[in-house]
Order: structure tokens, then C-alpha cells, then sequence
């Protein structure tokens, strides 16, 4: 036997063992890390190899969601603080106007400046909006003379970052919640190009219309001082004011339970357009009893210390108003100011116990942006996913043994061959699914062992294996239905290769060969036709991966890891074991095949 | 040695003509009942829409969903039996109402709406099969059996564990339904008193929601856009590595004027036996793509090997010769993979059940493609050319 042989058959050895050793003896600690435990018991093999395959959500069960960001949204209340702002600043300057109103999204008007005042509005627009060179804010224009102000034009620069923005808070506000809703690995990321969608995967939620409303929940909440109201709808409240608000004021409806079981309808308040404190202004919230109406729930909220500092001198002044709680632009309740109110405040309302530490769940973690719309939405429930693995196990175990068989009854000895190098196959596969760091480490191996020396391959191993080890974080892929019947298709397709080298075989014996020259040849010249079936399957599969949706992805993902470790398996580890074999006969005469 | 062809020897150019008759019967076919249908009959993932699959308890009756949901003004929804008969599973879909993606989640509440009203859900009460672990958590928590109030982090923790224990057990065991609060009484890790408090507090619907989709219109278009792309990158990548491969372009175009066959035919197949173009579909047919060129690299290798050592022999005879060379492995290695795809579509359960229709209908169009078109269209494109070989040594057909 050569010394070249002896490597091979050590380096199979070794890979053999680094995959059962990397499958088996790890255990994933609930903290998402994976630690060394080389299993005592059955039990404790369950829940090593349990916890090492990532389920897809088809199997798991679970939510999947598409979100949009409205992005001009966010462009929206952007332009609408500029108006605000401007108003309070151009009082402050000592400039007057007759009117500054937003005409569409992007564009603010200022009218009326006196024509001596016009040079320094100019000036001041110019050094407050403007923005700098590398990021220019607005552009100032001047209207016609008889309007006699300013047109202020958010640039596209502007907008852009805007909406940019407005998506990376959104994402970030929906990653606090889905934490707060206690999901383990969620998925929350950016979808597609350019068109603000997010994608939210949540595997084991099980209460699909609670979650979405929580995601979905604007939850802006705003304190504003009632000018008038409460009226019974929005025609009697614009007809006691003669048609026309008063300035900075805004009629707002009454949310649908802020009333409870109390007779009539959702009334109608006019409020100041201005709010005193936001949902940014707050430290905590939480739910608890209503003392006033049994068996209902409400939110408590304590203001940071900025928004007490604004919240107690406003108070004092307002003793005696009524005060709005208005939350995404529904009044939740009005109350008089009794006395200086300081740094907390309640949503009274009938909440059932989860509505109410729903919504203090929403309050504390922040108000989203801009809204955002649902576009897609999958649900699996756990059920579903339990069958759906039986199914597809059962489906995958049948594929194996009818091809196994099949391979032993054609084949003879050298079928077993051909099965030893499927279960090998399998076994990476598994490997791969379950760190697929390890997976690559073992196929790198094995490309270093062919092109190189066994040796090398033996060295590449070890060192996969010893990262993996001492990383702790997995990296695994996730299994899902379609993931499952690749690993199946994989089956029938690895042993594709055998057959080809097998067949190749047999002509030669039939050409008069020796055994040993018949396998050397073989494997010679069917090495090509190998290579050549499995890139085009690799090619669609990397298409599929490209532009395939998470399960189908899975689908790829088995598929490729599956034909990788074939060529290894079938190609190297076949041949290693062809030659190992023969080289203990003194001269084979004869090849089961 | 068992052997399927022993130095097998087939004319199998001798059929070209019939065989292209053949294709062509089979293409009409599939093409006619496409346009006859309509185009595809697309699944919610290109259409958009809601679906929403049911398991029942006994037999769903359909009339009976049917009227619910005409009361719902859902009298347009498709309802179909699903899977095994003796799964009780039923699919409601509808198209998509209204362009607006608010519109979304109306037709689920209306279906869910519907379902709860014909099978007198009574209100206010908990749905034990419909709801999740947090819920079922958080009613216990509510009514308090076991009266921990005094603790209540204790009580969090052991409500938790129960309502695990319970919908652990009504999805894993019970397939997702439970039938009779009696389930409940004997289940090990409930207290007899949280299994009563149920009983009074709770009741168990006769279905359970086992999947709900929900595709907006515009998601619907992307996926759409997505697959049309993927299929022409997969197309464009095996032209490419063929072109590479074989440096002869007749190779190329042969093998994927097969490939084209072979996913047009699986396409046609799909409408006559009435399959759904969904999102696995696509995903099968691609698979198909690398499997057709696959097979029919095997053979054009073996043709150009073939023109190397047998440069005497007529471009036709040496196809033949070469088809017939590689025909146990094509045969072994398609009957191996069927098998495979055979066990997927008996036992691989509904979702696969059209992902394998697809393949197994694309692999025997595959191998079949292989030897009876790419073949011939490689020898009579030579043959009028007068060109031969990857050696480029050129020499008369006849």
C-alpha cells in the first residue's frame, strides 16, 4: 500500500469523524452560542442535534411579513416642523409675514414680508435652510412681488436621506418591539432595492393579528391643549366656528373605545396644532388597573426630565383646561388640569389587560417614523410545520433506501461503495446545514486534499474544525420544506456520479482491461462529464439562491452544499476506497460491479 | 453483473421524425390547454390574494363554508378539499379586494369572520384551537386556577410552562386540534383544576388555521418579475458554460433547443393536469433546467470523445453509437433520481406534491430530449454543414 493511500484513508477517517464530532457534540445554549458537550445520554444526543438544524419558518411555523415604509411620510412631518419652526423663529427675528403655510410635501411658502424686511428674511432664510455645500437642505426662491416673501424647496439630497433615515428608524423601532414581544431569532432587515421594504420573519408567533398591530402601531403619541369641543361631529364643530379653525388649531376625532360602554358616539374636539409633549418625551410606560372603571386597564407614562421641564410650566399656566391625550391622531382622553402636573401622566381608556401593555410596549419604543403598510404575509402555524418535516423526513428516508437498494442490487460490492459515499455525502450535508463554516472548512479540505496532497486536506480539517469549535457563534443555514426536498433530489442526483464512474468501469472490463486499469480509467474519464453536471446544476442553483424568497433559497442552499460534497464524496472518497481495496488484494482479478 | 443493455445497439436517429411528431403532439396539447385556461393558473404568489387553509375536526361541508362566506360578500372565493380526504383540510382563497394594499388583511378577517360564525364560536370566550402559547399564557394568567395572584412572577412562569405543555401537545400530537376538553383532563403536566377552569373559560373550535397568505398586488408583480428573470439568467448561464465547454455553438443551441422543449412541455403538463404556477413550481423548473442540460452534456461528451477515436465512422452512426454508449448510465441514473422524485411526490406531503409533479413530468421529458432531439439536431446540423467534430476536422456527412 503507498504511503499516498494510507494519507487518503486517514484523511476519510478524519472527516468522517470531524462531521459526526461537529454534528453531535455540540449543544446551541439558549443564549444562541454553541458550546462543546459531548452527549452522556440519548436524551442529551436529542437535544445537541435539536438544536443545531435552524428550522425555516414553513417548518417551525411562524410569521413571515413584507412591510413597506411610507418614506414621504417622514417627508411630510419633516415639512410640517419646518413650518412650526419657522413661524416661532421668524416672531423671534422680529420679521413679519402675513403667512407661512406648506403648499405640497416639499415646498413651504412664506407671503407677506414687508418690502424692507425682505433683504434680511433672505438672509436669515438662507443661513437657517440652506444647509451646507455638501448638503444642501433647501433652496430659497423668491415669489412674484405682488406675494412678496419666500418658496422653500427641500432639495432631493435632502429628501433622499430623509427617507433613508425614516426607514433605518423604522427598522430600528421594529426590531425594539419584536424584543419586547419576546420573539427568539427573529429576522428584521431591508427587502429589495429601493423600494423601503422590510422584511420581518418571527418564527414561533402564533397570534399573527396581535403582532401585526403592534408592528404596525404608529404610536405617536401627543399632548395638546383643547381649544373647544367636545362636539357630535365634524360638520357641528366647523359650523360653531363659522366654517374656518382658528389659527394653529386642528379638529381631532375621538378614538372609537375612548368612551367605553358611555352612551354616543366618537365626539369631535378643535386642539392646539402644537403639542406640548410627544411620545419622545417619554421615560417609561406601563400598563395598569383603571381605578375608575373596573376590569379595565390604562397606561402610565413618566416624561424625561426635558419634557417635565416643558410639561410643569405649561401645566401651570393651562390650570383649568382640558388637555388632550391624542395618540396616532385619535383623542385617547381629555382631562382638566387640576394643578402643575410635573413628569407623569395616564391613557385612560377601556383597554383590556394586552391592549394596555400592548400599547405601553408601543409608547417605550418609540413611535414609528412613518407608517408603514403590509404588503405580504405568510403565517405557519406550529402544526403545519410538525407535518410538514414528518412528511418531508419520511418522504426524503424513502428516496434514500429505494436508490440504495437499487445501487446494491445493480451494482453488487460496488454499490456498497456507492452507499458508503452517500451516507458520507449526507452526513456533510447535514454538517453544512448545521454550521455551514464547517461545511466549507470540510469541502476546502477536501479540494486541498485533491489538488494537493491528503495531507493537506488532514491540516485544512483540523483547522475548520478547531475555528468552529473555539468560535462558539454558529453560522448555520436553515432547513426549510423545499431545503428538505433538495437534500432528497441531492440523493438521486449524487448518485448520478457513481453511476457514470461505474458504467465508465464496466466498458473497460469489457474492453479487456485489468481491475486496476479499468478503475484508473474510469475515473479519468468520467471525471470531465462530472464536473461539467454538476456546474450547470450549480449554476441554476446560485440563480435560484439569487433571486429565490426564504424557502426556495433553502431549496439552493441544500442543492449546492449537497452536489459540492458529492464531488468529494463520490469522485475522491470512491476512488480512495476503490484503491484501498484492491491494494490489499495481491492481483484483483475480478470487481464486484 | 446485472446489466440493463448488454453493448446495446438502437437505431434511435431512425425515429427523429417521429419523435419530433411526438414533441410537437405534446406541445400543442399543453399550449392549447393553456390558452384554452387562460394562460397559467397562478398560484396567490404571482396573483396576489388570500388564502387561508382549514383543518377540521370531521369532514368540512362545503356548502356549508360556501354560504357563510357568501354572507361575508365573499360569494366569489374558490373552496377546495386539500390533501388526504381523511385530513379534513380545506383552502379558501380569494382574489385580491380592491387595488390598495389596506385592503389586505379585510378578506382574512372576513373568511376568519365567516368560519367563526357558521360554527358558533361563542363570543368572549377563548378559542383554544386558535390560540397561540402567548394567549393561552396570558388567559391563564387572567382567570388564575391555581390562585398564585399573590406571586406573580411565579405565576408567569407556571401559566407559561402550562400553556406550553397544552399547545405542545394540541400541535405535535393532535395535529393541531383538539376534540374534546377530555384530552386535556388526562394530559400529564396539567392540573385537573386549569383542565376544568378551560372547560368553562375556553372551547374548542372545530378548525384551526393551519395557514393563512396574504400577497399584495404589488409583491405579486415582483414575484412575477423575479421568476421571469431567474428563468432567463439560469437559461443564459448554462448557454454560456455549454458555449464555453463545447467551443461549437451547434452543441449549445442543441442542448438548449431540449432544454427549451423540455421546460415548455413540463409547462403544459402543469395546465393539462390543472397544477398551480406558484413560487415551488418555478423553483422546480429550474432545477429541471440544470438537469436537462445535465443529461444532455453526458451525452455530447461522449459524442466528442467519439470523434477523436472514431474519425472513420459516419457523424450519424457516431451519435448513435455515442447514445447508445451512455444509455444504461441516462436510463439508471433517470430511473434512480424518478425514484427519488416518486417518494417526494407520494409521501413529501402537498406542498411538494406539485415541486415533484414538475420534476418528474421535466425528467422524463429530459432524458427523452436528450437522445431524441438534442441528438438529431446536433447530427443533421452537422450533416448539412459538412462539419464535424470538436477537432474541427471537417469531413462529409455522407
Amino acid at each position: 500500500m503507498t504511503s499516498t493511500l494510507r494519507w487518503k484513508a486517514l484523511l476519510v477517517l478524519v472527516v468522517v469523524l470531524a462531521c459526526l464530532v461537529g454534528l453531535v457534540c455540540f449543544r446551541k445554549m439558549p443564549e444562541g452560542k454553541t458550546r462543546l458537550l459531548v452527549p452522556r445520554s440519548l436524551a442529551d444526543l436529542r437535544a445537541n442535534l435539536e438544536g443545531r438544524i435552524n428550522l425555516g419558518l414553513d417548518l417551525r411555523g411562524g410569521m413571515h411579513l413584507i412591510l413597506q415604509v411610507q418614506v414621504d411620510d417622514a417627508i411630510n412631518s419633516e415639512t410640517d416642523q419646518v413650518v412650526e419652526r419657522l413661524r416661532t423663529l421668524l416672531r423671534e427675528q422680529a420679521i413679519s409675514y402675513q403667512a407661512v403655510r406648506k403648499t405640497d410635501a416639499t415646498h413651504v411658502l412664506v407671503t407677506g414680508i414687508p418690502a424692507d424686511q425682505l433683504n434680511s428674511a433672505r438672509g436669515f432664510l438662507q443661513e437657517s435652510y440652506a444647509g451646507s455645500a455638501v448638503s444642501p437642505a433647501y433652496v430659497i426662491g423668491s415669489l412674484p412681488a405682488e406675494q412678496s416673501g419666500f418658496v422653500l424647496e427641500m432639495t432631493p439630497s435632502l429628501q433622499a436621506q430623509l427617507r433613508q433615515e425614516a426607514q433605518r428608524n423604522s427598522i430600528e423601532t421594529i426590531r425594539q418591539r419584536v424584543d419586547a414581544l419576546g420573539v427568539a431569532e427573529p429576522t428584521i432587515a431591508e427587502h429589495g432595492r429601493g423600494e423601503w421594504e422590510i422584511l420581518v420573519q418571527l418564527p414561533g408567533v402564533d397570534d399573527p393579528a396581535r403582532v401585526k398591530s403592534i408592528l404596525q402601531s404608529t404610536a405617536l403619541l401627543e399632548i395638546k391643549l383643547v381649544e373647544d369641543g367636545p362636539y357630535a361631529s365634524e360638520t357641528d364643530a366647523l359650523a360653531k366656528t363659522g366654517g374656518i379653525l382658528p389659527p394653529d388649531s386642528m379638529l381631532v376625532r375621538e378614538a372609537s373605545g375612548a368612551r367605553g360602554a358611555q352612551a354616543g358616539g366618537p365626539q369631535w374636539y378643535i386642539v392646539s396644532r402644537t403639542s406640548v409633549v410627544t411620545g419622545r418625551d417619554l421615560r417609561s410606560a406601563r400598563s395598569q388597573p383603571n381605578a375608575e372603571r373596573p376590569g379595565a386597564y390604562e397606561v402610565s407614562f413618566s416624561l424625561s426630565r426635558d419634557g417635565a421641564a416643558r410639561f410643569g410650566p405649561f401645566t401651570e399656566r393651562n390650570v383649568g383646561r382640558p388637555l388632550a391625550v391624542v395618540l396616532d391622531n385619535r383623542i385617547q382622553s381629555v382631562a382638566e388640569i387640576q394643578s402643575r402636573i410635573d413628569d407623569a401622566g395616564r391613557i385612560t381608556g377601556t383597554f383590556t389587560l394586552q391592549q394596555a401593555s400592548d400599547l405601553a410596549l408601543v409608547l417605550r419604543s418609540g413611535s414609528l417614523p412613518a407608517s408603514i403598510k403590509y404588503l405580504e404575509e405568510r403565517t405557519v402555524g406550529p402544526s403545519l410545520g410538525a407535518d410538514s418535516i414528518r412528511a418531508g423526513f419520511i418522504a426524503s428516508l424513502v428516496g434514500l433506501l429505494l436508490v440504495a437498494f437499487s445501487m446494491l442490487f445493480y451494482y453488487r460490492l460496488s454499490g456498497t461503495n456507492a452507499v458508503v459515499c452517500l451516507v458520507l455525502n449526507l452526513l456533510i450535508l447535514l454538517v453544512a446545514i448545521a454550521d455551514i463554516r464547517l461545511g466549507f472548512g470540510l469541502l476546502a479540505a477536501a479540494a486541498l486534499a485533491w489538488w494537493i496532497h491528503p495531507a493537506a486536506g488532514l491540516l485544512a480539517t483540523g483547522f475548520a474544525w478547531a475555528f468552529v469549535a473555539v468560535s462558539g457563534t454558529p453560522v448555520s443555514a436553515t432547513l426549510t420544506l423545499p431545503g428538505i426536498a433538495g437534500v432528497a433530489l441531492t440523493v438521486g442526483m449524487a448518485v448520478d456520479s457513481n453511476v457514470l464512474v461505474f458504467e465508465r468501469i464496466r466498458e473497460e472490463l469489457r474492453l479487456g482491461k485489468s481491475v486496476v486499469a479499468a478503475v484508473e480509467n474510469g475515473f479519468d474519464r468520467a471525471i470531465t462529464t462530472i464536473l461539467d453536471t454538476h456546474v450547470t446544476t450549480i449554476v441554476s442553483a446560485a440563480v435560484l439562491f439569487m433571486f429565490g424568497t426564504g424557502p426556495i433559497k433553502g431549496f439552493a442552499v441544500t442543492l449546492t452544499i449537497g452536489l459540492l460534497a458529492n464531488l468529494f464524496t463520490a469522485v475522491y472518497i470512491s476512488r480512495a476506497i476503490f484503491e484501498f481495496v484492491l491494494a490489499r488484494q495481491a492481483r484483483p482479478t475480478t470487481l464486484s460491479i | 453483473m446485472i446489466e440493463l443493455f448488454r453493448t446495446p445497439n438502437y437505431d434511435f436517429l431512425k425515429w427523429k421524425w417521429h419523435c419530433v411528431g411526438l414533441s410537437l403532439a405534446l406541445l400543442i396539447a399543453g399550449g392549447g390547454s393553456l390558452v384554452m385556461k387562460g394562460g397559467p393558473r397562478y398560484g396567490i404568489d404571482f396573483k396576489g390574494g388570500t388564502l387561508v387553509r382549514l383543518k377540521f375536526a370531521d369532514a368540512p361541508d362545503l356548502d356549508r363554508i360556501r354560504a357563510a362566506l357568501r354572507q361575508e360578500g365573499l360569494g366569489s372565493s374558490t373552496i377546495q378539499r386539500y390533501g388526504r380526504p381523511d385530513s379534513n383540510e380545506v383552502i379558501i382563497g380569494t382574489e385580491q379586494v380592491g387595488r390598495e394594499e389596506e385592503a389586505l388583511d379585510t378578506s382574512r378577517q372576513a373568511i376568519l369572520t365567516a368560519m367563526r360564525a357558521t360554527f358558533q364560536a361563542p363570543a368572549g370566550k377563548l378559542d383554544l384551537n386558535n390560540s397561540g402559547t402567548d394567549s393561552l399564557a396570558d388567559a391563564l394568567l387572567r382567570f388564575d386556577p391555581l390562585a398564585l395572584a399573590g406571586q406573580p412572577g411565579e405565576a408567569a412562569t407556571r401559566y407559561r410552562g402550562i400553556a406550553e405543555r397544552i399547545t405542545g401537545f394540541r400541535d405535535n400530537e393532535r395535529g393541531g386540534l383538539l376534540r374534546s376538553f377530555q384530552e386535556l383532563r388526562i394530559l400529564e403536566g396539567v392540573p385537573p383544576v386549569v383542565a376544568q377552569t378551560l372547560e368553562q373559560q375556553a372551547f374548542l373550535s372545530p378548525f384551526v388555521v393551519r395557514k393563512g397568505e396574504v400577497v399584495g398586488p404589488r409583491v405579486g408583480r415582483q414575484l412575477r418579475r423575479q421568476a421571469l428573470l431567474a428563468t432567463g439568467l439560469a437559461l443564459a448561464g448554462m448557454l454560456v458554460y455549454i458555449g464555453l465547454r463545447f467551443r461549437q455553438w451547434v452543441y449549445g443551441s442543441a442542448a438548449v433547443v431540449a432544454v427549451f422543449h423540455d421546460v415548455l412541455i413540463t409547462v403544459g403538463f402543469l395546465s393539462l393536469f390543472n397544477y398551480e404556477f406558484n413560487l415551488n413550481i418555478v423553483a422546480a423548473l429550474l432545477t429541471l433546467v440544470g438537469y436537462s442540460v445535465n443529461d444532455t452534456i453526458v451525452t455530447f461528451d461522449r459524442i466528442r470523445e467519439n470523434v477523436r477515436l472514431l474519425r472513420r465512422e459516419r457523424f450519424a452512426d457516431l451519435v448513435n453509437h455515442s447514445v447508445n454508449q451512455t444509455l444504461s448510465r441516462t436510463i439508471l441514473t433517470s430511473g434512480l433520481t424518478f425514484l427519488t422524485v416518486l417518494a417526494l411526490f407520494f409521501l413529501g406531503g402537498e406542498v411538494l406534491h406539485g415541486f415533484a409533479f414538475t420534476l418528474g413530468v421535466g425528467m422524463i421529458a429530459g432524458t427523452y430530449s436528450t437522445v431524441f432531439i438534442a441528438s438529431p439536431v446536433v447530427v443533421g446540423w452537422i450533416e448539412r454543414r459538412g462539419h464535424m467534430g470538436a477537432s474541427g476536422a471537417g469531413r462529409k456527412g455522407s
